[in-house]
């Protein structure tokens, strides 16, 4: 029982270090400055600001041994309207598809589908707007890979993907 | 190390719920981008690596043209050096991926992007100075990404596919020559990617009659219609040593038209 409880000890403790979001870093409170109103950001930052999310949570990945792709797919995510995006994976290559969504998404999930449209086993990481997929394709070819806002409000996304 | 072994994972991994299977339709909604869709000559060489122990060396080549003067030519050619820059990553050769960025570098001059690949270059080899393989990999996607952006903001964005076409095709190439070496079914099973020869076949079909219709890219989308019915077997099928010493055969000479002829681009009609 007590190993039990430190290891969850241990387990809230990494989970909560986790570098992957700069929300984890504590810092002291800054000092009240007069609020000047901000210009509403434009799509284009506000994909710049998904894909920096996402690269940080990909980040993770490469420590791994994952090579990241430079490549990204974004737009918009509105609820219940998943979208897809046909990808072509090797067998033997491990892959995590890592997808981010800013604010007002709070909760964005990613899946993966065989060319039959099957959805395949994955090793998930979910944590709100910032989610990823872990598969290892047993096959050669096309595979689809769906993100959909599962919580919040319409928002901006991005994804990128690793392989090894 | 398995995925499912992975240090990051053992903090959060969960296997995620079965979910409803996708309808056609959902599937045919689905969105190709280029920059995604078409996997780099890097991720394929990984899964070959693992199906045997290649020599990569042997797959590489001597000699690069790079006396070509039309803009879809030098598109071709480009995209196959970021190919064989993967190649000599993968051979860990330094000098040869130093030599390459170099060419890349120089090709890139002749579509006028250099300056965006420039320090790219330097990057390229800073990373083959130091045997900086992993970066490497992930520079000659930036570099090669660096190059369709800048072709896209001058306007020249129909060349795009062409540079990714090149790439995919010398990848074909020097994984078949492998593979034909040293067969085996498990190799073969990696040279199914119709779908990625559909998707170059459908953005070459929608280029600019000017450029569909130049000798040099009229053949290669003739060669890539038979790349695509050679690699086309049902799902987990191995191809015969005979299929892919027929691909090796097709795309060999796609890459020997790419890099040895020299082509005039067709004098384009004067505008109303």
């Amino acid at each position: 029982m007590i190993m039990f409880a430190r290891r969850f000890a241990i387990f809230i403790f990494l989970a909560g270090a986790f570098p992957l979001s700069a929300q984890n870093v504590a810092s002291p409170a800054p000092p009240a400055a007069p609020e000047i109103p901000k210009p509403a950001p434009s799509p284009a930052a506000e994909t710049a600001s998904a894909r920096s999310l996402v690269l940080e949570l990909a980040g993770a990945f490469a420590n791994d041994g994952y090579k990241v792709r430079d490549g990204y797919w974004s737009g918009k995510l509105q609820p219940g309207k998943p979208q897809l995006l046909e990808v072509n994976l090797f067998a033997g290559n491990e892959y995590w598809f890592s997808a981010a969504a800013v604010s007002p998404a709070e909760k964005i999930e990613v899946k993966v589908f065989d060319e039959a449209g099957q959805p395949i086993a994955v090793q998930s990481y979910e944590d709100g707007a910032k989610s990823a997929a872990g598969v290892e394709p047993q096959v050669s070819g096309r595979y689809f890979v769906q993100i959909q806002l599962a919580k919040g409000e319409a928002a901006d996304f991005c994804l990128i993907y690793s392989y090894k | 190390m398995n995925l499912f072994q992975t240090t990051t994972l053992l903090l959060i991994g969960a296997v995620l719920p079965v979910s409803a299977k996708l309808s056609k339709e959902q599937m045919a909604t689905a969105v190709q981008t280029e920059s995604v869709t078409i996997p780099t000559p890097g991720e394929f060489f990984a899964a070959i690596d693992k199906v045997g122990r290649p020599n990569w060396t042997q797959a590489g080549r001597s000699q690069i043209n790079s006396e070509a003067s039309n803009r879809p030519q030098i598109a071709l050619n480009l995209g196959t050096l970021v190919a064989d820059g993967y190649l000599a990553v993968e051979a860990h050769d330094s000098q040869s991926v130093k030599n390459i960025g170099r060419d890349i570098v120089q090709l890139a001059k002749k579509l006028n992007v250099s300056e965006s690949v420039l320090a790219r270059g330097n990057s390229i080899n800073d990373f083959a100075e130091n045997n900086d393989w992993n970066a490497l990999k992930e520079e000659l996607e930036a570099t090669q990404n660096d190059v369709k952006l800048t072709l896209r903001d001058q306007k020249d964005g129909d060349l795009v596919i062409l540079v990714s076409l090149g790439a995919w095709l010398r990848g074909i190439q020097a994984s078949s020559q492998l593979i034909s070496k040293n067969f085996t079914p498990a190799g073969s099973k990696l040279f199914r990617q119709p779908a990625v020869a559909e998707y170059l076949i459908a953005q070459v079909d929608v280029l600019p009659e000017r450029i569909r219709n130049e000798e040099l890219v009229a053949k290669v989308r003739g060669q890539l219609g038979q790349v695509k019915t050679l690699i086309e077997v049902p799902v987990d099928q191995p191809l015969t040593s005979e299929q892919i010493s027929s691909l090796h055969q097709t795309v060999a000479l796609a890459i020997e038209e790419i890099s040895d002829k020299p082509l005039v681009l067709p004098v384009a009609a004067p505008k109303p």
